[in-house]
C-alpha cells in the first residue's frame, strides 16, 4: 500500500523495542555486570562450574534425544495427513492444538498418573503379564514429557510444508524412473527442509529450556540448565548469575535462529 | 495392509497425545483425593468447584488475561501487517525478524528479560505486568496468521476503492479488511490459546497474590492438586472442543472456496 501508511508501523515498532529489545538488553546489562554495577564476565564462565557444566550437559542431551524422537515419529506422521487427500487443513491444526486448551501442567502431571509404579501404563502391562516399567522421576521420564509436550510443533511444520509439494513433481520422479526410496531421498526431504528446520527449531529451544517438565516429572533431585537459572531468579536472588547463564543459553537460540533464518527464507516451514 | 499400518501408526500417535487429556477427565470423577487411586465415581467435585473461591478467582484473571490480550494483539499485529507492506523490503525483514525473536527465544529468556524490564521501570507486578507480557508473546501469532493473506490481497482492489471516492479508512474497511478477516480471526484465536496455556513467562511476571490457573496448579504441585483442578479443565476443555466443533461444522454447508474456515 501507498507510504502514506508508514506511520502505521510506530506502535509495533515502539512495542517491540520497549517489550522485546530493552528487556533483552537488561539480559546483558545484567548478565555482564556484578552487583556493585562493574564490568565481570564472571557470571559467564560460571557456567564451567561442575554444577552447571553438568545441568547444561544433561539439558543439552536431553533435548537433542527428544528432537530426535519428535522428529522420527512426526515425520511418517506428517507424511500421511498429507497424502490424506480431504481439504481438511485447518482440522489437522486443530487436533494438535486442542490438547492446549487443556492446561499444560496438568496434562504433564497426568503422565504421572500413567507412569507410577502402580499407575495405568504399569497395570496394563501386568495384566499383558509384560515386564513393567519404573521409569518416573528419571532422565527417561523428562524426554517423554519433551516428546509428548512439544511433538506438536514438529508436526505442524512438517505437515505443512509436505501437503504444498506439488503431487506432479512427484509424478515426474516415478515417470522418470525413480523408486518410491529414490524419490523420497531426492524429491521429498530435500522439498521438506524448510519444514524440518522449523520443526527442529520449535522443539529443540523449549526442551533445551525447560524447567517445568524436570520439575514434574524428574523428581527434584534431575537439574537441568532451566533449573538453574529459575532457581537463581525465584529463590537465590541472584540475577546476575542468572542473567549470565540466559546469555550462555541464548547463544544455542541464536545458532538455532540462524539456521532456520538461511535455510528457512519464506518462512515456509512456519506452523501456521 | 498398507493402509492398515498408517491408520494404527496415526491413531497410536493419537492416543498418546490424547491419553493424558482422558486421564485428567477420569481422575475428576474420582472419589478418591489422591491421583493414584481409584475410589469410585463421583460427581463431588464439579459442585465443589463453584464453591472454591481461589479457583474461581485464578480463572476469572487467566480468561480476562486471556480476552484482553489476545484483542489487543490483534489490533497491533493486524495494524502491523498493514504497515509492513507498504515497508521497503530491507526495513520490513528486520521488522520480521524482530517479530520473530519472542517465538524463537526460550519462553524463560523471555520471561526473566521482561521480569527486569519491569522492575527497572518499577512497576508493580499484577496482572498489568502478566497483560504487557502476554500481549508482547501473542502480536507475532497474529502477524504469523495475518501476514500470509496480506500477500495474497490484489492492492488493486484498495486502489480502486480510492479512485472510487472511499476515504483510506473506508476503503480499508471495505476493500481489505474482509479479506483479511479469516486470518484476523485465527490470530485472535491463536493468541488466546497461547495465553491460556501459558506458565512460564507469567510465572516471572506475576505478582504475589495474582494467579492464573497455570501458576496456581504449579503452587500446588507439591501439596497434591485439588480434584476441583480436574473437574474445571475437563470442563474448559469439552466447552472448547463443542464450541470448536460447532464453528467447523457450520460452515461446511455454505462453503466458499475464497473463505476458508479460520483455524
Amino acid at each position: 500500500m501507498t507510504s502514506k501508511n508508514k506511520w502505521l508501523s510506530s506502535p509495533y515498532i515502539l512495542w517491540s523495542v520497549m517489550f522485546i529489545i530493552i528487556p533483552l538488553g537488561m539480559i546483558f546489562y545484567y548478565g555482564l555486570t556484578d552487583k556493585t554495577g562493574a564490568f565481570t564476565l564472571e557470571n559467564i564462565t560460571a557456567i564451567a562450574t561442575a554444577e552447571h557444566a553438568k545441568a547444561l550437559w544433561l539439558s543439552l542431551l536431553l533435548s537433542i534425544i527428544s528432537t530426535v524422537i519428535c522428529f522420527l515419529l512426526a515425520y511418517p506422521l506428517a507424511m500421511i495427513l498429507s497424502n490424506m487427500k480431504v481439504n481438511q487443513h485447518s482440522f489437522i491444526i486443530l487436533i494438535f492444538i486442542l490438547p492446549m486448551w487443556m492446561n499444560f501442567l496438568l496434562r504433564t502431571l497426568a503422565w504421572q498418573t500413567l507412569l507410577e509404579k502402580n499407575g495405568v501404563i504399569n497395570s496394563i502391562l501386568n495384566f499383558l503379564h509384560l515386564p513393567g516399567m519404573n521409569i518416573i522421576n528419571t532422565p527417561y521420564a523428562i524426554i517423554l514429557g519433551m516428546v509428548y509436550n512439544f511433538l506438536p510443533f514438529m508436526v505442524l511444520p512438517l505437515y505443512n510444508v509436505l501437503s504444498k509439494i506439488d503431487e506432479n513433481v512427484l509424478d515426474a520422479s516415478r515417470d522418470l524412473g525413480a523408486g518410491s526410496v529414490h524419490t523420497f531421498f531426492r524429491i521429498i526431504l530435500p522439498l521438506s527442509i524448510p519444514g524440518i528446520i522449523s520443526g527442529i527449531t520449535m522443539v529443540f529451544v523449549p526442551a533445551l529450556t525447560t524447567f517445568v517438565i524436570s520439575t514434574l516429572l524428574g523428581g527434584s533431585k534431575i537439574l537441568l540448565i532451566g533449573n538453574v537459572i529459575e532457581q537463581e531468579f525465584t529463590q537465590a536472588s541472584n540475577w546476575h548469575l542468572g542473567s549470565g547463564l540466559s546469555i550462555v543459553l541464548m547463544i544455542f537460540i541464536i545458532l538455532n535462529m540462524i539456521a532456520s533464518a538461511i535455510f528457512d527464507k519464506e518462512g515456509e516451514g512456519s506452523m501456521l | 495392509m498398507k493402509n492398515t499400518a498408517k491408520h494404527i501408526y496415526t491413531a497410536l500417535i493419537f492416543l498418546f497425545l490424547y491419553a493424558p487429556i482422558a486421564t485428567l477427565m477420569v481422575l475428576s470423577f474420582n472419589a478418591s483425593k489422591t491421583r493414584s487411586k481409584w475410589g469410585g465415581f463421583t460427581i463431588n467435585w464439579y459442585s465443589r468447584l463453584f464453591q472454591n473461591e481461589e479457583i474461581l478467582e485464578a480463572l476469572g484473571n487467566t480468561l480476562l488475561i486471556a480476552v484482553v490480550s489476545a484483542f489487543v494483539a490483534t489490533i497491533i499485529g493486524t495494524i502491523a501487517c498493514v504497515a509492513m507492506t507498504g515497508m521497503k523490503k530491507r526495513s520490513r525483514t528486520i521488522l520480521m525478524g524482530i517479530t520473530n525473536i519472542p517465538m524463537l527465544n526460550a519462553e524463560i529468556v523471555t520471561g526473566i528479560s521482561l521480569m527486569l524490564l519491569f522492575i527497572s521501570m518499577g512497576l508493580r507486578f499484577g496482572l498489568g505486568t502478566i497483560l504487557l507480557s502476554h500481549i508482547t508473546f501473542n502480536i507475532p501469532y497474529v502477524i504469523l496468521s495475518v501476514m500470509p493473506r496480506m500477500k495474497q490481497l490484489n492492492p488493486s482492489t484498495y486502489e480502486a476503492a480510492l479512485d472510487l471516492g472511499a476515504s483510506h479508512v473506508t476503503a480499508f474497511f471495505k476493500v481489505v479488511f474482509p479479506d483479511l478477516l479469516p486470518g484476523v480471526l485465527s490470530g485472535f484465536l491463536m493468541a488466546f490459546t497461547m495465553s491460556l496455556d501459558d506458565f512460564i513467562i507469567t510465572h516471572f511476571t506475576k505478582g504475589a497474590g495474582v494467579d492464573t490457573l497455570s501458576t496456581k496448579i504449579y503452587t500446588e504441585v507439591k501439596k497434591g492438586i485439588k480434584p476441583e483442578m480436574y473437574a474445571l479443565s475437563t470442563l474448559i476443555f469439552i466447552t472448547v472442543l463443542i464450541l470448536l466443533l460447532l464453528v467447523n461444522m457450520a460452515p461446511a454447508k455454505n462453503k466458499t472456496p475464497k473463505n476458508p474456515k479460520p483455524l
